[in-house]
């Protein structure tokens, strides 16, 4: 296995009084794609903004080797809708100190396949569009990881397969991608390993066929009897 | 009518679960609605006017002839019309001037009693301003009517001697001068006595046409003479208000409304663009992204604050530029200007940065943008000494935490030459800049 690019040690969070997530450790290696799943609420978003660096946790902490980059896609699109594509993405690319901004932007513009939209304002595309600039945003700086929220949510199947041959070409360059998913199928065709996370706490880590032990061919059925078992 | 029923119930559950926003709504209109309706209902009336009374007791008394006139007696008419803040020297009532303790100074100089005595130079008392033509016109009016009315009492004192003078003039009687007594014979006994000697004159006498020029000019200074008291009442102003500046220069009215006008313009940029420009990156959820390191927080609201200082500072600049067109400003202190309006653009946005970070999206940043900002003017525009002490203390503080009346006093003085200076002013809204840079910080952390 690839040296570990992301490092989690006891990682919580709490507002307030509310714990939102508690002692969650696992490593990442290079080009390993991790999905995290659990019901809503299980804590998947407040882990992906601890990893990015978004939130600060109440405990634990996150490493990375020095000098690597963590991208981050959010769950809802963090761009700015008075700007056209090709500003969002040259602004981003200047911000996160990209060596060449004006390369990183065109591959960029390719990869996604945005360049005939490149001109137009990010409020007069589509919802699918606008995902497909935030996860462009979140790569630019071509991370030694990707967190990615909930990618593929507000993609239709065409632009969702897209995604992930660009998701995959990516890991293969030895990104290491951490994802969250309500699809459980998602996670089973794209991922090598999970997490599984339920009220913030982790309660698996490790293939998806562990997950389906003993509990019938099913994945969802099998994923729903497994949070039953652990009293979820 | 049920579905009205359940949205209702449900907005007040929203505001129920909204304590700071529900507490702000409430509370904050109302302590600014009690503020307003105090400074306009329970105003005490009359305007607190620093008072020195310069006279020695000894010379309170003049003489006019056999008439004794205690000048004393007649500021008990000046006192019905103002608040007088009694003090102890003139340096003090020109200090109190000027840090707004009261909205004007008034000082009988010692002179006062000789000039009336003797008449040969104008009587006067000194009002002294802040410069402030709505300070101004709140003392002059009340001042000027009463001074009116010791006027008319002093007068009618004066024009009894006087015109007794002029009776013994023209009727004659007995006139008591240095211990002595003398007989005045009168203008009319010398008309009568003269036309008696004309009469019994031959024709052909030599002293007949001189007599006869006596007689006439006699005539004519009986009927002149006569006449005369009546003038001597009507215009009788032995006390006239000699008005002064601390800082040697009067706040004309249009003026006043001009650095008013820029402040108000100034503050409406800045709080609307710089809270709304700051509120714009959560709303897009950018602030987020730029806050995990690709923009240090100080960094962002420093951007955010730079914008909305530098548009406002062209606004105001333009303003004042475009106003030169219809009113005289004085360009030599264009660069005094320019340091107002940059050191009034900076706390605003400041306050707007900070504003924007407790609020989420764009539409409320400038809501509460206006929500603060309307009644905070209104009271920072309320003149020292036009309102109870004590109320007055709070709106000062309230006043004081607010960037509006400082940065309006800034450009004041560099457009008006008005108290305080352009250099107090600037750093007042220094330590605002300063302390609200403090919570915009702060701010983010939500």
């Amino acid at each position: 296995m690839a040296a570990a690019t992301l490092r989690a040690l006891s990682l919580g969070k709490r507002f307030g009084e509310r714990v939102a997530l508690r002692e969650v450790s696992f490593e990442l290696a290079g080009g390993e794609i991790l999905a995290v799943i659990g019901p809503n609420g299980a804590g998947k978003t407040t882990l992906l903004s601890l990893l990015a660096g978004a939130m600060a946790p109440s405990d634990g902490s996150v490493s990375s080797p020095a000098g690597e980059r963590i991208g981050w896609v959010p769950q809802q699109t963090a761009v700015y809708s008075k700007l056209s594509v090709l500003e969002n993405l040259r602004l981003f690319a200047r911000l996160e100190r990209v060596a060449d901004p004006q390369a990183a932007v065109e591959t960029m513009l390719e990869q996604t396949g945005l360049r005939e939209r490149a001109d137009e304002q990010l409020g007069r595309l589509s919802g699918g569009n606008r995902q497909r600039v935030n996860i462009a945003v979140g790569l630019l700086a071509d991370p030694a990881v990707a967190l990615l929220d909930e990618p593929s949510a507000s993609l239709d199947p065409r632009q969702r397969e897209r995604l992930w041959r660009f998701i995959g070409a990516r890991a293969q360059a030895g990104t290491g991608i951490v994802f969250t998913t309500h699809d459980i199928a998602e996670a089973e065709r794209y991922a090598d390993r999970v997490l599984v996370l339920a009220d913030g706490e982790l309660l698996y880590a490790g293939s998806l066929d562990g997950l389906r032990e003993g509990r019938g061919a099913d994945l969802e059925a099998a994923f729903v009897e497994f949070l039953r078992e652990r009293g979820h | 009518m049920l579905a009205l029923r359940w949205l209702l119930g449900k907005d007040l559950r929203i505001l129920r679960r909204s304590p700071v926003l529900s507490t702000l709504l409430i509370l904050y209109p109302a302590v600014v609605a009690v503020l307003i309706g105090l400074a306009l209902s329970r105003s005490p009336g009359l305007p607190r006017v620093a008072f020195l009374n310069e006279i020695p007791p000894s010379s309170a008394v003049i003489s006019l002839g056999k008439t004794q006139i205690n000048i004393t007696s007649y500021e008990s008419h000046l006192f019905k019309a103002l608040k007088l803040v009694p003090v102890k020297t003139r340096a003090q009532a020109l200090d109190d001037v000027r840090d707004g303790t009261t909205l004007a100074a008034l000082i009988i100089p010692a002179t006062l009693p000789k000039r009336l005595a003797t008449g040969d130079e104008t009587a006067f008392i000194r009002v002294v301003y802040n410069g402030s033509a709505i300070n101004e016109s709140l003392v002059q009016s009340a001042i000027e009517s009463k001074l009116g009315q010791a006027n008319a009492l002093l007068a009618a004192q004066l024009e009894k001697v006087a015109g007794s003078y002029i009776d013994l003039l023209l009727s004659g009687g007995k006139l008591h001068f240095l211990g002595e007594t003398f007989n005045v014979l009168g203008l009319r006994a010398s008309e009568r006595l003269v036309d008696k000697v004309v009469a019994q004159l031959p024709a052909n006498s030599p002293f007949y046409p001189r007599l006869a020029a006596v007689a006439s000019f006699a005539k004519i200074a009986v009927n002149n003479l006569g006449t005369s008291k009546a003038v001597i009442g009507a215009v009788a102003a032995p006390v006239v208000a000699r008005n002064e500046f601390v800082n040697g220069r009067r706040t004309p009215l249009d003026f006043y409304a001009v650095a008013v006008a820029v402040t108000v313009s100034l503050m409406f940029v800045c709080l609307l663009l710089a809270s709304g420009m700051l509120a714009l990156e959560r709303e897009e959820n950018t602030f987020g992204r730029l806050a995990r390191g690709l923009v240090r927080p100080g960094a962002l609201l420093a951007e955010k604050a730079l914008l909305a200082a530098t548009c406002a500072a062209l606004v105001g600049f333009a303003m004042l530029a475009g106003i030169s067109i219809f009113v005289t400003l004085d360009w030599t202190r264009a660069g005094l200007w320019l340091l107002a309006i940059v050191g009034g653009s900076a706390a605003f946005a400041t306050l707007g940065v900070t504003l924007g970070g407790l609020v989420r999206d764009v539409r409320a940043a400038s809501l509460v943008a206006l929500l603060v900002s309307f009644p905070l003017v209104f009271l920072a525009l309320v003149p020292a000494g036009a309102v109870a002490p004590g109320l007055y203390d709070v709106i000062r503080v309230l006043s004081a935490v607010f960037p509006f009346k400082p940065a309006f006093e800034a450009l004041n003085a560099a457009v008006n030459h008005s108290s305080p200076s352009v250099w107090v002013a600037i750093g007042h809204l220094a330590v605002l800049v300063a302390g609200f840079g403090v919570l915009a910080r702060l701010s983010l952390r939500r």
